[in-house]
């Protein structure tokens, strides 16, 4: 409108000119050259301010681009992590893992000890599977040996879980461990005479967790080998220190344990690590005391002294019989172990000194962190 | 009995009244267990009074290393929601505790940001590696809006009754954490370039985002100390790019470290990591700002 209204004028000047003196065209010319100045000024400062504007809708978009970039970028890999590498048939395969374990000792030589294999998965959104089985020769022929084939519920309420099938027994602490994590290359001597090493039973248990601070819990097994029992309770005191206690009572055919077919069991362990950062350095007591017509118990305590290795001293006894063990490992990652133990044996009569070295490593699957 | 006696109408009453006095006031606050500190404080931002929230790790605490020990299969039972990072940095442990819980309600944060490092070997001899990529996820501010965005949904969909109460601490969070992000990404300027060694590959996403240079990572394979000769061959390599400084969580080994400052003569610092990392950490917003001041020393 400007622009048009300095061309009318511009014009109608040219028109009227002849009669104009000099004076008044200079100062017509004057006030021209403030119009087309006012006029480009204002101009300028209407450019000035689209290129701002400009600048401020394409940052922007830059930036709405580069949010859009990287969802679009997560939504991709995470497709990608759903199917990374592996086939449409096997993405349900269940975790597994297996240990490969051997020993060598003064007494007998080497031996190769059973190769354990595991598979877990989920069922279903309610059910949990485990099945472990041990691969061995035992007198030149092949075995294998079921050691555990359970399912467990997932989504009970009110902290109950219901097990089924064939597991360990959760009456005395370390029963309900695999072999291949235990501290020493042998069980203790209450652990071998009541349960020949392991306790394994064929049925059902019903365990319930309360809802307090501190652990409380309850739980019955019926199986083909009798009833059991059991409570534990547990918790932290400070950052530091863990601990548990439990407690058992087994009933079985006088034939399964030895005994009148009744065993009572206390057991309870306490770990420490520094702000419970076990990185470095760890300690762990545990201890258990059986009793039925024989009793036996032991103590162990393990103390982590470098980030890669544990020492180890264990008193067992059964009865009349008693040992003392001492063991040395050396744990190069969480997958693989070296072990060297002394057993000052007092078992028989004469004192027996026996030496052993072990290897155990473990393929697969990420194993649990039990407690 | 047809007829009730005054006594008797007042006394119900005044049991009624103590009943209703007796009630919690506040409606239900979701039970949330968190499995790093992190969580739990984003959990707090967002969720307020609404949620009590458990944490199952502390700044002190490797969380690969953790055991399902009792108290935490105790804090677990009573979880309607659990709250973690994921990408397998807590397989050693919270699956077990998981089957133990009663079907709470799963976050996974690390679902929510793209992973860095995502390796092309998948095998132990690598040391132990996250196969789904580096799973030290939260400290990139850009990752905790991320989170906060998808954790609030999530908390809007389990306790539909205060949603409009999240929403609104939603926007408050995401307004302030804007306002502290740029401010942070100034003070990221005169950061970017700075060469650092690390203990972990623990901060990956911090390095990602300032443009730090990590030009040495003392433990090479993940879960392996290095021995005598990996560290001999570190130093040949740092003594052409020598770093400001040598960082490291306040859970791992500080021995690694120190043994590169002895032989570098460069310093070495412990890092926050995460809430209550140091004394001044309370919350996310002081994990960044003195995880910046702690590097601002070190800049060229």
């Amino acid at each position: 409108m400007r622009i048009t209204s300095v061309v009318v004028a511009l014009l109608l000047l040219g028109l009227h000119m002849p009669v104009a003196s000099a004076q008044d065209l200079a100062d017509e010319v004057a006030e021209l050259r403030v119009l087309l100045t006012s006029v480009q000024q204002d101009y300028e400062a209407r450019i000035s301010d689209l290129e701002i504007r400009l600048a401020r809708a394409e940052q922007l978009a830059s930036g709405a681009k580069r949010e859009a970039t990287e969802a679009f970028d997560i939504a991709e890999q995470t497709a990608i992590d759903q199917s990374a590498g592996t086939s449409a048939a096997n993405t349900f395969n269940p975790a597994l893992g297996a240990v490969l374990s051997g020993l060598y000792s003064n007494i007998d030589g080497f031996e190769l000890g059973e190769a354990e294999i595991n598979l877990k998965a989920d069922v279903d959104d309610r059910f949990f599977g485990n099945l472990t089985f041990a691969v061995g020769e035992e007198d030149g022929e092949g075995e294998i040996e079921l050691e555990e084939a359970w399912l467990q519920t997932t989504s009970l309420p009110g902290g109950v879980a219901v097990r089924g099938g064939r597991f360990f027994s959760g009456a005395g602490y370390l029963n309900e461990f695999h072999r291949h994590v235990d501290d020493f290359v042998d069980r203790p001597l209450p652990y071998q005479a009541f349960y020949d090493g392991q306790f394994k039973v064929d049925g059902v248990k019903a365990s319930w967790v309360a809802r307090t601070s501190m652990l409380f819990e309850l739980g019955a097994e019926a199986s083909t080998s009798g009833e059991t029992l059991l409570a534990n309770f547990g918790g932290d005191i400070g950052a530091s220190n863990s601990w548990q206690v439990g407690m058992s009572w087994v009933k079985t055919d006088p034939e399964a344990l030895i005994g009148d077919g009744e065993l009572t069991l206390v057991d309870f362990v306490w770990k420490w690590a520094p702000n419970g950062n076990s990185g470095q350095r760890s300690f762990k007591l545990q201890g258990e005391h059986f009793s039925s017509e024989d009793s036996g118990w032991y103590l162990q305590g393990v103390w982590q002294f470098l980030p890669q290795w544990r020492v180890g001293l264990r008193h067992d006894t059964f009865e009349a019989s008693d040992r003392d063990s001492v063991m040395l490992d050396w744990s190069p990652s969480e997958y693989s172990r070296l072990r060297l133990q002394y057993i000052n044996d007092r078992v028989l009569a004469e004192t027996d000194h026996q030496w052993f070295l072990q290897y155990i490593m473990s393929l697969g699957a990420h194993g649990a962190h039990q407690f | 009995m047809v007829h009730i006696s005054f006594e008797d109408s007042r006394m119900r009453s005044l049991l009624l009244l103590i009943t209703i006095l007796s009630l919690p006031v506040s409606a239900h606050a979701i039970e949330v267990f968190a499995c790093e500190p992190e969580w739990a404080s984003l959990v707090g931002e967002l969720a307020g009074e609404h949620a009590n929230v458990t944490v199952a790790t502390t700044a002190f605490q490797d969380p690969h290393r953790l055991q399902a020990k009792p108290s935490l299969i105790a804090a677990i039972r009573k979880a309607d929601l659990v709250v973690c990072t994921g990408a397998d940095l807590e397989i050693g442990w919270l699956p077990l505790l998981l089957r133990r819980g009663g079907n709470p309600e799963i976050f996974m944060a690390a679902d929510f940001v793209r992973k860095l490092e995502v390796p092309k070997v998948i095998s132990r001899s690598q040391g132990d590696i996250h196969p789904q990529g580096n799973p030290h996820v939260h400290l990139d501010p850009r990752n905790i809006r991320r989170v906060a965005v998808a954790l609030a949904e999530q908390l809007a969909k389990m306790d539909t009754e205060n949603a409009a109460d999240y929403n609104a601490r939603f926007s408050d969070f995401q307004d302030r954490w804007s306002d502290a992000l740029a401010t942070w990404d100034q003070r990221a300027m005169s950061l970017a370039g700075l060469e650092i060694a690390s203990h972990h590959r623990s901060f990956s996403y911090l390095a990602n985002w300032l443009g730090l240079d990590i030009v040495a990572t003392i433990e090479s394979k993940p879960g392996i100390p290095p021995s005598g000769a990996q560290l001999a061959s570190l130093l040949e390599i740092l003594s052409d790019k020598s770093p400001a400084v040598i960082i490291r969580t306040p859970y791992e080994n500080e021995k690694p470290s120190l043994w590169l400052t002895d032989h570098l003569s460069v310093p070495a610092i412990e890092l926050p990591y995460t809430i209550l990392g140091n004394a001044a950490v309370t919350d996310l917003f002081t994990l960044f700002d003195e995880t910046l001041r702690l590097l601002e020393e070190y800049r060229s």
